[in-house]
C-alpha cells in the first residue's frame, strides 16, 4: 500500500506539490534557524575557546592548579615532541602550542632613555607559518588599526590604546622584560608591525602578540610552551568527543605521581566553562524550542487543512465502500510520506544554507563601528549532529498529526452527509 | 599590703631588664651599615623544578647608591643594576638598553628569587624607618637573642612591622619576620655563619623565605666582604652601566 501511496504522491504533483514544498520550507526554516541560534550562541564559547581554552588543553599538572597566573615555569618540556604526538594521536584537532606571560614593555628615546613604558599581558603564537590558523582565531586582520601583521621574527602587535597613549607607531622598536622560565630576568628587542584593537579595556591598556619564537628565545622556553590547545577542525566543540579524548590521553598517565606530567583538559572541564556552556545551551535551546513551536503549529495547520480539504474525495470513497478505517491509514500514510520527503528536502537545503552560513558567515562589520578580536565582525552559524534531525520534529510530525486530526472527521461523517458533501 | 608592692616592685624591675629597643637598633645599625661595601656574592634560588646559582658584585655607598654586575651564569652576566636614591636602573647586554624600574615592577622578585627589588634597594638604618619594643628573649641555636617589635614610623616602607631576634652579645640580627600592614607575614630571614670582619660581626649567610610562594626559598652568600672602602663616583653613573 505504501508503495501505491506512494505512486499516488509522485504521479499527482497537483495534490502533493504544495504540501511538500510547504513542509520543506518549514523544515528548512527550522534547520537553519537551530544552525544559525547555535553559532550565534557558541560565538563567546568560541571565543573563550580561541583565546584561552581550547577545545582542549593540554599542560602540566602542575601548570594547571595556578593556570591563571600563567607560571611559565611549569611549562611543557619537549613541546615539539608532544606536539607531534598529538597530531599523531588525535588527526581531528589542530593541535597548536603558546605561551602567555606577563612583563614589561619599554620604548627608548632618542639616546636609548626610556620613553615610554608599561605593564603587558602577552601571548606567544605560531604567527609565521604558512598554515597556521592562530592569526584567524585571534581575528587580528580585522582588529589591525595601524600597521601590518607580523611576518617576521623579531615583529610584535600592541595594543592600539597604549600605542596612542605613548605616540608609538609601527616601526618603532622595544624592549620586552620579563621572566625566564628558570626565573631569570628575560630582555628582548622587537619592532612594533602593528597595532590591534582588542576590544577589551584590560587588554587595550597593554597587550603584546608575537611569534611564539620570538616569545621562546625571550623567556628561554627552547622546545617548551606552557599550553598546547587542540581545535576541533569543524570549528565547533563537540563537547563527547572532547572529553573521550582528554579521557584517553589521561589514562596513560594515569597514576603517575610526577607534577610535571601532561594533563588534557576539555573546554567545558575548564575553570568557569561548564556554567556558562549550560547557560548558553539553556538560552539556545529555549530559542530553538520557541521557533520549533510556531513552526509545527504551522505545518500542524497545513496539516489540518489538506484533510478537511479532502473530505469531499473521503466522502466519494466511502460510498464506493471503502472502510472508515483504511480511508484514515492511508490519509496517515499520506502525511507520512509527504512530510517524510518534505523533511529530507528541507533538511538538505537547511543544511546547504547552513554550511554556507558556517564557512563564509555573515559579514556584519557594517553594523559595528569598530571591529576588534573580542567581536568578529563575521557571524556563523554552527552544524551539529542534531541538526541533521532536528527539521523532522515539526516536518514529519506535525504534518502526521494534523491530518490525524482532521482525519478524526471520517469517522464522524453520516452517510446522508457524504453525499451532501458530494452535491457541494 | 607589703606583698603587693613587692610583687610591683619585682614586675618593675623585670621589665627594666629588657634594654630600650631604641638603643638595640642603633648597635645593629652599627654592625649592618657602613659608609661603604663591597662583596661578592652567590645567590641560590631553590625554584620549583629546579635550583640556579647567580654570581654578582656589589658596590655601594650609604643607603642611596649601589651598583651590582650579575657576573654569571653566562645568561645573566654583564647585566648590571644602578640604585640612586628611589630610582633603579638596569641594564642588559643582550639588548644594550638602560631601562628604568619603578612603581609596582619594584616589587617583582629579582631573578626568580625569594626577594624584591624593593628588598634589596631599601638599605636605610632600621632606627631611621622603625620604632623599636623588646618583648622577650628566645634561644636561637647557641646564641641569646632579644626578640626586638618594629612599627613603621615612616610612610614609604616595604613592610609595615617586622619581628627581630637580636643576638645579645653581638647585636646583630639573626632571624627576621616581616609583615604587611595587615599583620600578613610576608617574608622570613635567616641569618646565618656570621664572621667578624673588620671589627664588626656581620652574617655572611642570609636566607630568604617568601611565605606567600612555594620553593625553599634563596640563599645569599657573601664570599667576600669589604667595609668602608672607596669607592669612584662614576661607578654610580648610567654610563657605568654601560662600561
Amino acid at each position: 500500500m505504501i508503495r501505491f501511496i506512494l505512486k499516488g504522491i509522485i504521479n499527482d504533483r497537483s495534490r502533493s506539490l504544495l504540501p511538500v514544498i510547504v513542509v520543506s520550507i518549514g523544515v528548512l526554516l527550522t534547520v537553519v534557524m537551530f544552525c544559525w541560534i547555535r553559532g550565534i550562541m557558541g560565538e563567546s564559547v568560541r571565543m573563550n575557546a580561541n583565546f584561552t581554552t581550547g577545545h582542549l588543553k593540554v599542560m602540566t599538572r602542575a601548570y594547571q592548579k595556578d593556570a591563571e597566573q600563567m607560571p611559565n615555569d611549569l611549562s611543557i618540556i619537549g613541546v615539539n615532541d608532544q606536539l607531534k604526538r598529538l597530531r599523531n594521536v588525535y588527526p581531528g584537532l589542530d593541535w597548536v602550542k603558546r605561551i602567555r606571560f606577563g612583563g614589561l614593555i619599554d620604548f627608548p628615546d632618542s639616546v636609548g632613555e626610556t620613553r615610554a613604558q608599561g605593564p603587558v599581558i602577552g601571548w606567544g603564537m605560531d604567527l609565521l607559518s604558512p598554515n597556521s590558523n592562530e592569526s584567524i582565531r585571534f581575528n587580528l586582520a580585522e582588529s589591525l588599526v595601524k600597521g601590518r601583521l607580523p611576518v617576521k621574527q623579531g615583529d610584535a602587535l600592541i595594543s592600539d590604546l597604549f600605542a596612542s597613549k605613548f605616540h608609538i607607531k609601527p616601526g618603532d622598536s622595544f624592549t620586552l622584560l620579563g621572566t625566564t622560565m628558570d626565573g631569570g630576568m628575560a630582555f628582548k628587542n622587537l619592532v612594533v608591525s602593528g597595532t590591534i584593537r582588542f576590544g577589551s579595556s584590560s587588554l587595550d591598556k597593554g597587550a603584546i602578540i608575537a611569534d611564539i619564537s620570538d616569545i621562546q628565545l625571550a623567556l628561554e622556553m627552547n622546545d617548551a610552551a606552557g599550553e598546547i590547545l587542540g581545535f576541533f577542525e569543524t570549528g565547533n566543540y563537540d563537547n563527547d568527543q572532547a572529553v573521550a579524548d582528554a579521557c584517553s590521553f589521561n589514562n596513560q598517565f594515569k597514576g603517575a605521581e610526577d607534577e610535571y606530567s601532561p594533563v588534557m583538559v576539555s573546554l567545558r572541564d575548564q575553570s568557569g566553562m561548564a556554567e556558562f556552556i549550560d547557560y548558553v545551551n539553556s538560552i539556545g535551546s529555549v530559542m530553538i524550542i520557541v521557533f520549533m513551536v510556531a513552526m509545527s503549529i504551522v505545518l500542524w495547520n497545513a496539516g489540518l487543512l489538506a484533510g478537511l480539504r479532502r473530505y469531499n474525495e473521503f466522502g466519494i470513497r466511502l460510498a464506493m465502500g471503502e472502510d472508515k478505517g483504511h480511508i484514515y491509514r492511508t490519509l496517515i500514510y499520506e502525511a507520512f510520506l509527504i512530510g517524510a520527503i518534505g523533511s529530507v528536502l528541507g533538511t538538505a537545503l537547511g543544511m546547504g544554507i547552513s554550511w554556507y552560513l558556517q564557512t563564509i558567515g555573515i559579514n556584519i562589520s557594517g553594523f559595528m563601528k569598530n571591529s576588534s578580536l573580542l567581536m568578529p565582525s563575521v557571524a556563523r552559524a554552527a552544524i551539529t549532529s542534531a541538526a541533521w534531525y532536528i527539521g523532522f520534529i515539526p516536518g514529519l510530525f506535525s504534518m502526521v498529526l494534523g491530518n490525524a486530526l482532521s482525519g478524526i472527521g471520517i469517522y464522524k461523517r453520516q452517510t446522508a452527509q457524504l453525499f451532501k458533501d458530494l452535491e457541494a | 599590703m607589703k606583698y603587693l608592692i613587692f610583687f610591683g616592685l619585682g614586675i618593675s624591675i623585670m621589665g627594666f631588664n629588657f634594654p630600650d629597643g631604641g638603643l638595640i637598633l642603633t648597635k645593629v645599625d652599627q654592625n649592618m651599615s657602613s659608609r661603604t661595601r663591597i662583596f661578592e656574592s652567590s645567590m641560590t634560588i631553590n625554584g620549583k623544578r629546579n635550583s640556579r646559582t647567580i654570581g654578582s658584585k656589589t658596590m655601594s655607598e650609604g643607603t642611596k647608591k649601589s651598583f651590582t654586575e650579575y657576573l654569571y651564569p653566562a645568561s645573566e652576566k654583564g647585566t648590571k643594576m644602578l640604585k640612586l636614591k628611589n630610582q633603579l636602573w638596569i641594564y642588559s647586554q643582550s639588548t644594550d638598553r638602560i631601562i628604568q624600574i619603578s612603581g609596582n615592577m619594584l616589587r617583582q622578585s629579582v631573578m626568580g628569587s625569594d626577594l624584591s627589588y624593593e628588598d634589596m634597594m631599601d638599605d636605610r638604618k632600621l632606627t631611621e624607618i622603625y620604632s623599636a619594643k623588646v618583648t622577650g628573649e628566645e634561644k636561637i641555636g647557641d646564641r641569646n637573642t632579644f626578640i626586638v617589635e618594629l612599627t613603621a614610623k615612616v610612610e614609604d616602607v616595604a613592610y609595615f612591622s617586622q619581628k627581630v631576634w637580636v643576638d645579645q652579645e653581638r647585636y646583630i640580627p639573626l632571624r627576621e619576620e616581616l609583615f604587611a600592614k595587615s599583620g600578613q607575614l610576608l617574608k622570613r630571614v635567616e641569618f646565618k655563619e656570621v664572621q667578624k670582619i673588620q671589627g664588626r660581626w656581620f652574617p655572611t649567610v642570609i636566607q630568604y623565605k617568601d611565605v606567600l610562594k612555594d620553593g625553599n626559598g634563596t640563599e645569599f652568600k657573601m664570599s667576600s666582604v669589604k667595609f668602608n672602602e672607596d669607592i669612584p663616583d662614576y661607578i654610580f653613573t648610567k654610563a657605568a652601566l654601560k662600561q
